[in-house]
């Protein structure tokens, strides 16, 4: 099966969030990148289906500016088998953009597979997957918690409000991947030697026209400080009176 | 070509809250555009849908029922979706932003090949121009954005619009389902077990953090949590103890799990790391208990107890049960 995997350089998420000078962006200056944490579960996802099946090819793509360069050679350093990066000059925010050009490119590619995390968590949308797997006309199931193969369909689990669905999945797919799928691995030396030389591969984007542009990025209002009620034990009483005057009880 | 398409969520034949929130999202919108509101359900078996939608003031409802649609299909229902789109003379689509919105409109947003904004907070039709604002970063910034094409597709974040009601009744009619094969259907319904309260449904989340020490000892966020009675309170935790295997990732809360925003939230042994803080900081009202005064969480809560969890929190529950008996 090959297997494509795309991922995305986000902001590390211990990061504190500043506003560039131009109000619609968010300033770089002491802010670490690192690889979409949900990423990392899609990543694995294609690893072991590649061990599981013996065969096939595992690439990670992503769409995004030359600094992503890192995340995708960690992405090889782990275990898959090639990179692409359609490389773009801006932070890549517009869904449908993102999507196009994916789709412009994996149809370009021999593909049964698309694994990706279950969304970026800078810009949060959650649309990627299946936006792409509408593009392609693959079946997708999004947010999945476990994901088994066999004879050449998924069955799925994902969880929704209050329950878990089991979705049967024909290939090719699209499948989203929740955290609790599955432990990912982190680079050995070995892999980071052997990534060297694994093929990597940039082209442009083929983006297409925007769908939406920003027109702000601005910062919720602060909380108003609290106040401590007291210290330990006793000062239950005090707490359970705050919340009454407050109404929240 | 000014219509406001609702792709209405329907689970064991009755209409998702959610749902009929995105309903007043999109007669505020239509009321920009100058449409009217068309309201898509798809399913087996939807004529009490069907009358539960006719009251929310939408203008026409249509039923694409038939057998073939009794589970979920993405696919499926997308396509059925586009149809309607296309028969109704409409320039949105709008659905709420639930495990089967995330699944379903960006899938009608690719085959319109669409703009599409998601977990909007706020729509709005100016000069022709569809606009909306969501978070982003988990809720660390704001995101006003404006679509630069159309059609435009677009999710609402559950809990921001009042529900959808009318006395006014809209007309229904049926479609079929399209043919053709379905590439990926559910096939069954778990449902979680002990009837436990969603998350995101809870008006109060209890949730813990490393400074329980061990898992065993969560026990304490679960008695405080139950001392509201049944179905009021949900357990939440911390990405530290979701990461050290003590509670399921369904239970986390933060920027790699769930964003909240219950009516109270108390937030035990947690020291309040950003990632946390993301996710729960729009609580209408937050407790914090924690033995360490200087902790961030302090500078979030509305009410803190600088103490050890062991003590305060036995003490807070036979409160809680207290005050839930004079109720």
């Amino acid at each position: 099966m090959d297997i494509v995997v795309c991922i995305k350089r986000v902001p590390a998420t211990d990061a504190a969030i500043k506003i560039a000078a131009d109000g619609k962006s968010i300033d770089p200056a002491g802010v670490t990148f690192e690889l979409n944490a949900y990423d990392e579960f899609a990543l694995e996802q294609a690893l072991r289906i590649k061990e599981q099946l013996n065969a096939g090819s595992v690439t990670v793509v992503t769409v995004g500016p030359k600094d992503c360069k890192k995340q995708l050679d960690d992405a090889l350093a782990r275990g898959a088998d090639k990179a692409v990066l359609l490389s773009t000059t801006d932070w890549m925010y517009d869904g449908m953009q993102v999507a196009s050009a994916l789709a412009a490119w994996i149809k370009t590619v021999p593909c049964q597979l698309v694994l990706c995390g279950r969304q970026a968590v800078d810009s949060d949308n959650n649309q990627l997957p299946a936006n792409l797997a509408g593009r392609l006309g693959f079946a997708c199931v999004t947010e999945v918690g476990k994901l088994t193969l066999a004879d050449g369909a998924f069955t799925a689990e994902r969880d929704i409000e209050g329950a878990r669905e089991v979705v049967a999945c024909k290939t090719p797919a699209v499948i989203s991947c929740q955290k609790g799928l599955n432990e990912p691995r982190y680079a050995n030396l070995k892999g980071i030697m052997a990534a060297k030389k694994k093929p990597f591969v940039e082209q442009p984007a083929q983006l297409g026209a925007r769908g939406m542009e920003i027109v702000a990025l601005t910062l919720p209002a602060p909380r108003a400080a609290g106040k401590i009620v007291g210290n330990g034990a006793d000062a239950v009483p005090a707490l359970i009176a705050a919340l009454r005057e407050s109404k929240a009880l | 070509m000014s219509n406001i398409l609702v792709i209405a969520e329907v689970r064991g034949g009755v209409v998702k809250r959610p749902s009929l929130e995105t309903v007043t999202a999109a007669l505020q919108l239509a009321a920009q555009t100058g449409g009217k509101v068309v309201v898509v359900a798809c399913g087996s078996g939807l004529d009490a849908a069907c009358a539960e939608l006719r009251k929310t003031g939408a203008h026409k409802v249509v039923a694409v029922d038939g057998p073939a649609f009794a589970n979920y299909s993405g696919d499926g229902y997308a396509k059925a979706v586009v149809e309607q789109f296309a028969a109704n003379g409409a320039v949105a689509v709008l659905m709420a932003h639930t495990a089967m919105g995330k699944d379903l409109l960006p899938r009608v947003a690719a085959l319109l090949d669409a703009s599409v904004i998601t977990d909007a907070v706020g729509l709005a039709c100016e000069g022709g121009a569809f606009t909306a604002k969501k978070p982003v970063f988990a809720g660390k910034a704001t995101m006003s954005a404006r679509a630069t094409k159309t059609p435009f597709c677009a999710s609402v974040r559950p809990g921001t619009f009042a529900p959808a009601c009318s006395p006014s009744d809209a007309e229904v009619s049926k479609a079929a389902a399209p043919a053709g094969d379905l590439l990926a259907v559910v096939k069954e319904i778990v449902a979680s077990a002990g009837g436990k309260v969603p998350l995101q449904e809870a008006k109060v989340i209890v949730a813990g953090g490393r400074g329980l020490k061990e898992p065993q000892h969560f026990k304490l966020i679960e008695d405080l949590a139950a001392a509201f009675g049944p179905g009021v309170a949900a357990v939440g935790a911390s990405r530290a103890v979701v990461d050290a295997g003590w509670r399921p990732h369904g239970e986390q809360v933060g920027q790699t799990g769930k964003v909240v925003s219950p009516p109270l939230y108390f937030a035990i042994g947690i020291s309040g790391a950003i990632q946390h803080l993301a996710g729960m900081r729009t609580a209408r009202t937050i407790v914090a208990i924690n033995k360490d005064a200087d902790a961030p969480i302090f500078k979030v809560a509305d009410f803190g107890i600088v103490g050890d969890a062991f003590e305060v929190v036995p003490a807070l529950t036979a409160a809680i049960a207290d005050v839930m008996k004079g109720k």
